[in-house]
């Protein structure tokens, strides 16, 4: 008996130093960071973990030097109005594919998932010049429809979910005199929620990375985002301040970690229904 | 009698379903409207005069485009008593004007196709005595019983245009000569055939360049999956244990570096692992180590990427393990007990075997992923240090990345085209095959 709890206090402590580990290299940087961005000057270097003394400087050069409100606004734009497309668009194919049955499906579906697997920027001359042809080019309208065009490929984890709705509920439904549409969007929606947060979230927060193609396409500074207005700053080696960058990051990650956290449950939720199914 | 009547009215004017097909294949709807189906009939003909319109006056130039690319180049030419520069043909946009008719065509045609189908159809529901649907109520049956197809259209009509479209214009691009020696709108460029395809394996620095960057790229990919997977399943299974306390505020804690958007934690990252200012080496030194060349030694690097991958990557597959975990029944580990298993026989007996059963296949979708895995070399080590063999490539640099630097630094479009049709084949094969595999493609609906 002796023995056992022995063990058992070996195991739980051995466990927590593991955990406390791997828990100090998830913080460190993120604490790093943040701390950095506080710290007068506008070296990376320092000497110390913690600054000596806090400043708000940073933050507010980046609100004077460049239109970051404006960025900010733009991405939160951008942001809002594709995720509202292209939710609607990944969840309607998934939700095709999952109930209902007609020729083709299976080829169009792998036909999908493999054009899934090309990295969109692979095309972007073709697309840059079809923008061009539009009319489109350093517009926000060609970063929503190009990205809310390219969000159905990832149909195959709302798929999955909807292929654990009982297709008799929507028969139901259908017999009780309700429209495909009335169907999905009154039913079928309210009832995939965890998928529905988790679809929301991943496409809420690509206009917030996406510096390649966005930055192609949004060439003056009062239209682009804040991924492609931070990288620019990154990548300008004639007055790089790191201190800066810093803040800079703060203020991107914030809202986007902060959805993250809150939202955690639905997150876990969305994940494993994909994963259990398998 | 009144029955009769109602007959008479649905019948063709001019009878017979060849004749109305034959009058669908001569203008789309007309076979609709010898049907007496006005609605349909209408909107097919209007139809069918725009398309006419584009046909005779787009399309022969967009076939003179794509095939010749271009006869004009810019040149000098005297206007009055000076030389001026004369824009000429510019064949990139050439090419993609092409391609955008030809799909508009094919569209069209697929309309045509199916106006010819429908019309013959219709006329032999109407020589049977068959009612046929009016107007209003094609549009119900539409939306009724086509509502599938017509939902997927969108979509799909999207990636046709956005995606499909942009893809083969760039494997398009792999058989001309387009490099930043023959740009547009200067310079015409041409077919030619093969020659970037067998260029790729008979010129040695390219060849050298290509071999040495696709086993990194493999390379890669299998350590980044792995290590992402040990450690998700290890801190998963460290979480889960029944008395460790805390569990939410571990996992909050672990989600974190996935919660952080990927470009801005790594480009975080790339600055603590600096080799002359980072944090990292300041610790180390601190502590009497040696400073280390994270990011600038060819090895370093390579170790460095993966670390930082696994950092980045672990938090999903803890979460996804967690869920299978919690998916196990506990009268099994019970049973286990009972028959006088230790820990490490139930793990590997028990709770090893079902997560990789169902893992299995995401462990295979991020494998594929990460052969693409472009953000984190891109911006971790920008495929640097460099490589003095590689042709425009870096030690780390794995095909995507390198791909990247071709076409948008170095301006190599035909060699970047051969390279992702080369990536597409390899990664498109696999992944339709193992998804092809699993359950949710086939066909098992609760």
């Amino acid at each position: 008996m002796k023995k056992r709890s022995f063990r058992t206090a070996a195991r739980l402590t051995s466990s927590y130093v593991l955990l406390s580990l791997a828990a100090l290299f998830c913080v460190y940087p993120a604490l790093w960071v943040l701390l950095s961005s506080f710290r007068p000057g506008d070296m990376l270097f320092s000497e110390t973990l913690l600054p000596t003394s806090f400043t708000l400087l940073h933050y507010r050069q980046l609100f004077e030097n460049y239109p970051f409100a404006q960025w900010y606004a733009n991405t939160f734009k951008i942001a809002m109005i594709s995720t509202a497309i292209s939710t609607v668009l990944v969840m309607m194919t998934g939700y095709v594919f999952s109930m209902f049955r007609f020729t083709g499906r299976k080829n169009l579906m792998s036909m999908l998932l493999a054009l899934g697997l090309f990295p969109g920027f692979m095309s972007m001359i073709a697309v840059y010049i079809l923008l061009n042809q539009m009319n489109l080019l350093n517009t926000h309208a060609a970063v929503i429809i190009v990205s809310a065009a390219g969000a159905p490929l990832f149909f195959l984890f709302s798929k999955s979910y909807f292929d654990t709705i009982p297709r008799s509920l929507v028969e139901a439904a259908r017999i009780d005199g309700a429209g495909h549409l009335n169907t999905f969007f009154r039913m079928i929606l309210p009832l995939s929620k965890p998928l529905l947060v988790y679809v929301v979230l991943m496409n809420f927060t690509g206009p917030f990375t996406d510096f390649i193609f966005a930055r192609l396409v949004l060439r003056t500074p009062e239209k682009k985002t804040l991924a492609v207005g931070l990288y620019d700053i990154v990548t300008d080696r004639t007055k790089l301040q790191f201190t800066m960058f810093a803040a800079g990051c703060v203020l991107i990650a914030v809202p986007i970690t902060a959805l993250f956290l809150l939202l955690q449950r639905y997150l876990v939720a969305g994940l494993t229904s994909g994963a259990e199914k398998g | 009698m009144e029955k009769q009547s109602i007959m008479e009215f649905q019948r063709p004017f001019l009878s017979g379903r060849r004749t109305s097909a034959v009058l669908s294949i001569l203008v789309m709807g007309a076979g609709q409207l010898n049907n007496r189906q006005y609605g349909k009939g209408i909107v097919l003909m209007l139809l069918h005069f725009a398309g006419l319109y584009a046909a005779i006056a787009k399309l022969p130039h967009a076939l003179w485009a794509l095939v010749t690319l271009g006869e004009t180049p810019a040149r000098l030419e005297k206007v009055g008593k000076l030389y001026q520069q004369v824009m000429g043909d510019h064949s990139i946009y050439l090419l993609v004007e092409g391609l955008i008719m030809i799909f508009l065509m094919l569209l069209l045609l697929a309309v045509y196709v199916q106006n010819v189908r429908d019309a013959y159809r219709c006329a032999k529901l109407g020589e049977a005595g068959i009612p046929l649907h009016t107007f209003r109520q094609t549009l119900h049956f539409l939306l009724d019983y086509r509502f599938p197809q017509i939902a997927i259209a969108i979509p799909v009509l999207g990636i046709v245009f956005f995606t499909v479209m942009p893809i083969v214009f760039m494997i398009l691009l792999g058989f001309t000569d387009f490099t930043r020696n023959h740009m547009p709108p200067a310079q015409l460029i041409n077919w030619h055939g093969l020659e970037t395809f067998l260029d790729i394996f008979r010129l040695r620095v390219w060849s050298e360049t290509f071999y040495g960057v696709t086993l990194w790229t493999l390379l890669w990919a299998v350590a980044s999956t792995l290590t992402c997977f040990a450690a998700g399943f290890a801190i998963a299974l460290a979480v889960q244990q029944k008395d460790i306390r805390f569990k939410k505020f571990w996992r909050t804690i672990f989600i974190l570096p996935y919660a952080i958007p990927l470009f801005v934690s790594t480009l975080i990252l790339r600055n603590v692992f600096n080799g002359q200012f980072g944090p990292v080496n300041d610790y180390l030194e601190l502590m009497g180590f040696g400073r280390i060349p994270w990011l600038s030694d060819p090895e370093w690097a390579k170790l460095t990427l993966v670390l930082v991958n696994m950092l980045l990557g672990f938090p999903v597959i803890m979460l996804m393990i967690i869920g299978v975990l919690s998916t196990i029944p506990g009268d099994m580990y019970e049973a286990a007990d009972i028959d006088g298993a230790d820990g490490l026989q139930k793990l590997r007996r028990i709770t090893f075997p079902v997560v990789m059963y169902t893992m299995m296949p995401i462990l295979i979708m991020q494998f594929v992923a990460n052969i693409n895995n472009f953000n984190v070399i891109y911006l971790l080590t920008g495929g640097n240090p460099v490589n003095g063999n590689y042709q425009f490539a870096g030690h780390t640099d794995i095909l995507i990345t390198w791909l990247y630097k071709l076409s948008m630094e170095q301006g190599q479009y035909n060699f970047a085209s051969v390279i992702g049709v080369f990536i597409f084949v390899i990664l498109s094969g696999f992944a339709i095959w193992s998804i092809r595999r699993t359950k949710s493609f086939k066909e098992e609906r609760l």
